[in-house]
């Protein structure tokens, strides 16, 4: 597998060498923006005996070790230079599923894709999905992630019930909010710095038909969609918006809600047809002409202020003409317009795509946003996309929940203005401090260690590092975010 | 376990990272100086412990803390331990982007010498040296379709002289080594640039028996640093020996044979 370690003859007490890893595990690894990148070894066990020997290689010379699901964080978070990147996507395995009470057993590396299609002709529902399907459960729960429902059903790690995880020394425990309840809430959201999920279990959540109901509305500036939650938010199953960045006076935070509820048992005549798996699917076509793998490239133009300005502002218009719709959308069409037009981050260029999403609490949220806005603007840096949400705070250590809400920015990078949206960043960090907000990792690219020491809190911060230091003592488990926002000295 | 201390990478501030081969003095230490100027993290490989510890202490010092250039004490005929070596530096470095091989050695050779050992040094140093070093930065730079390759080389191996046969020879074997280099890795968007110093104040040039357009190693290390940003091909430094070059490439070997340099 490797080769022994080669000492050289002559005396050098400087450096130690370590066993050279093979050359065809180095790949190009970058976080889901693309805006940063770097080489990696990467491994891909498929089984718990070739986990535990990566785990050996990784001792035997001298590497760091990250975990990679999916891949979909948006930044440096399963990212881990010249050291070893463990990809748990070949442990995708269903191992244990009961129909009739909706309790699941999986690998970590089987995707909510995966998961969605095996549980739903069962009459049954992921209880949290992120916007894209092509997450990992072991990636979502090592970014503890939220759907659209977040303020409702909270993050990912409330809905699961147990899990196992290998320690670097290969030992197996497991986990439960009752059983080393206290690596069970650091690990979740803990960014595999704790060990490699080796299964865990979930509760699905019971639907009685395939389709969600869907109602849409324009919203003409920030404190209708501000007011609208506020109205919705205690009804409705699912709210998000959705907000035109380039609006600027007394139409910001201008833009569209989208809010779905789950039919009652009866509503739907023939659940057992629209819960079918072939009625689930997003067509594969525009129109019926345009490939959607190709799409992107008709996006490509219009990524700069002009051309996303210019969309922004159709899509309002468009939502304010249609406004007041109720349709009836299926679960995976509602949920995973991410994947609507694959490979849509390549029309942001070869610079990529930063998001940054603050999480605000509710007092504080529609002043601290409406600044955000119009900072961003006045730096010349609008976000193209602008997503906002409402959550409810949890009990995971590294937690980004809380009884507020968040707002999702995707900025276009570019090799000119690298420097300017870092300025814009710091800017903003200061609002979101200001208001107690809170960052997310699987979404950054930004935070410093001050930030995060602050939002989290010193307590917090020490108490993962006493745990890091006892599932991992010879600190292995690291990633590029990791050592960014805590440090590359072994604690 | 070794120590895992890889630099921190930071998302929109991207850093340049780069190896130097052969840094304790001359063009090496001069363009490990210029390197860490134009913001690169420098790896710098010297044999000579005590002048590579100097170097580095001295280019460190302007931001304690925050080391620019970290050194490796190594031997360029040491083979073995050279894929060790470059995946430690680069798992240090957190990434590479630039290689640059300046290791170079000229003994003394008197006309009518042939001495094997000398011969066997100076092809050990300065191109199976290179080879070793620079095969494992092709391999890595394919797979990140991403780098930069530079080899020191030397107008000297444009043509075989009746003064040094052999380092004449080196330089014409790294000369045609990168070359083969550039062409292989042109398509996986990695950039080759052949250097080709003419006289270059340095230790070596204490056995060229003439010498005139001297310039400073600093003078040469930033000519090379231009080079490199341009990701230029092939190099002559300072540029107006790229004429001499062109003519010394043609002169007729019937007349070649009948000059005395």
């Amino acid at each position: 597998m490797i080769n022994k370690s080669v000492q050289p003859s002559s005396n050098h007490k400087s450096y130690a060498l370590p066993a050279v890893l093979p050359d065809e595990h180095l790949e190009v690894v970058s976080g889901w923006g693309e805006s940063t990148r770097g080489m990696s070894y990467v491994y891909r066990p498929s089984t718990l005996e070739a986990l535990a020997k990566v785990f050996e290689i990784a001792a035997q010379s001298g590497r760091s070790m990250a975990m990679r699901g999916g891949g979909n964080s948006y930044g440096d978070a399963f990212m881990n230079n010249e050291n070893i990147v463990l990809d748990v996507r070949r442990m995708n395995r269903v191992l244990e599923w009961n129909p009739e009470n909706g309790r699941i057993r999986v690998e970590p590396g089987l995707s909510l894709h995966e998961l969605w299609q095996y549980v739903i002709e069962d009459g049954w529902w992921p209880p949290v999905v992120t916007g894209t399907s092509k997450t990992t459960i072991g990636g979502c729960a090592g970014m503890n992630v939220h759907g659209k429902n977040a303020w409702r059903k909270g993050t990912i790690g409330e809905h699961i019930l147990e899990f196992d995880l290998m320690l670097p020394s290969g030992e197996i425990i497991t986990c439960s909010p009752t059983e080393n309840s206290d690596i069970f809430h650091a690990a979740i959201g803990g960014m595999g710095l704790l060990g490699c999920f080796t299964s865990l279990t979930l509760k699905m959540t019971r639907i009685y038909s395939g389709f969600l109901q869907v109602h849409t509305q324009a919203q003409a500036d920030l404190s209708s969609m501000f007011d609208y939650f506020h109205a919705y938010v205690d009804e409705s199953d699912y709210i998000v918006g959705w907000m035109d960045a380039f609006a600027h006076g007394r139409a910001l935070g201008r833009g569209d809600v989208h809010r779905a509820y789950y039919l009652p048992e009866g509503d739907d005549p023939n659940p057992s047809q629209s819960l079918r798996l072939d009625n689930q699917h997003v067509p594969e076509n525009l129109m019926g002409i345009v490939p959607k793998s190709i799409m992107w490239l008709g996006m490509r133009p219009f990524m700069n202020n002009a051309g996303t300005q210019l969309i922004n502002m159709a899509k309002y218009y468009a939502g304010h003409v249609g406004g007041g719709k109720v349709y009836l959308q299926t679960h995976a069409a509602f949920h995973f317009l991410l994947d609507y037009v694959p490979h849509w981050k390549k029309a942001y260029g070869p610079g990529g795509l930063i998001q940054y999403q603050p999480f605000i609490p509710k007092e504080n949220a529609q002043n601290a946003f409406a600044d955000i806005l119009r900072v961003s603007q006045h730096f010349d840096q609008p976000n193209y996309l602008t997503v906002f949400k409402r959550h409810r705070p949890d009990s995971f250590l590294l937690s980004h929940a809380l009884d507020g809400f968040s707002m999702a920015m995707d900025f276009r990078v570019t090799r000119g203005n690298q420097s300017k949206l870092l300025k814009l960043t710091r800017e903003l960090d200061e609002i979101v401090l200001a208001a107690n907000g809170r960052f997310y990792f699987a979404k950054d690219s930004t935070v410093r260690p001050e930030v995060a020491e602050a939002y989290l809190g010193k307590e917090a911060i020490n108490q993962f590092r006493a745990l890091k230091a006892r599932c991992d003592p010879h600190n292995m488990l690291q990633n590029n975010l990791w050592r960014r926002v805590f440090g590359n000295e072994p604690v | 376990m070794t120590k895992n201390t890889t630099l921190i990478s930071k998302p929109l501030q991207p850093v340049q990272r780069a190896i130097v081969v052969g840094a304790s003095s001359g063009i090496g230490a001069a363009l490990v100086g210029e390197l860490a100027n134009r913001g690169y993290i420098v790896a710098a490989l010297a044999r000579r412990e005590a002048e590579l510890n100097a170097l580095c202490a001295a280019l460190n010092a302007p931001a304690p803390g925050a080391a620019r250039v970290l050194p490796y004490v190594h031997d360029v005929t040491e083979t073995a331990v050279i894929p060790a070596l470059f995946q430690r530096i680069v798992q240090d470095l957190g990434g590479l982007d630039l290689i640059v091989y300046v290791a170079g050695v000229q003994p003394a050779v008197a006309l009518e010498e042939y001495d094997l050992d000398k011969d066997k040094a100076m092809i050990d140093v300065n191109l199976i040296g290179a080879i070793a070093w620079l095969n494992q930065a092709a391999v890595r730079f394919a797979r990140a379709r991403h780098g930069h390759i530079v080899g020191i080389s030397s107008i000297a191996g444009d043509r075989g002289r009746v003064g040094s046969p052999v380092y004449n020879s080196s330089k014409a074997g790294l000369n045609t080594y990168l070359e083969a280099l550039r062409n292989r890795l042109a398509k996986k968007r990695v950039t080759v640039t052949t250097i080709k110093p003419g006289f270059v104040d340095t230790i070596l040039l204490a056995n060229a028996p003439k010498t005139f357009w001297v310039i400073s190693p600093e003078e040469a290390a930033q000519q090379i640093g231009a080079a490199i940003q341009q990701k230029r091909h092939v190099v002559y430094v300072p540029a107006r020996w790229g004429l001499v070059g062109l003519v010394i490439r043609h002169i007729p070997s019937f007349i070649f044979r009948r000059l005395s340099f």
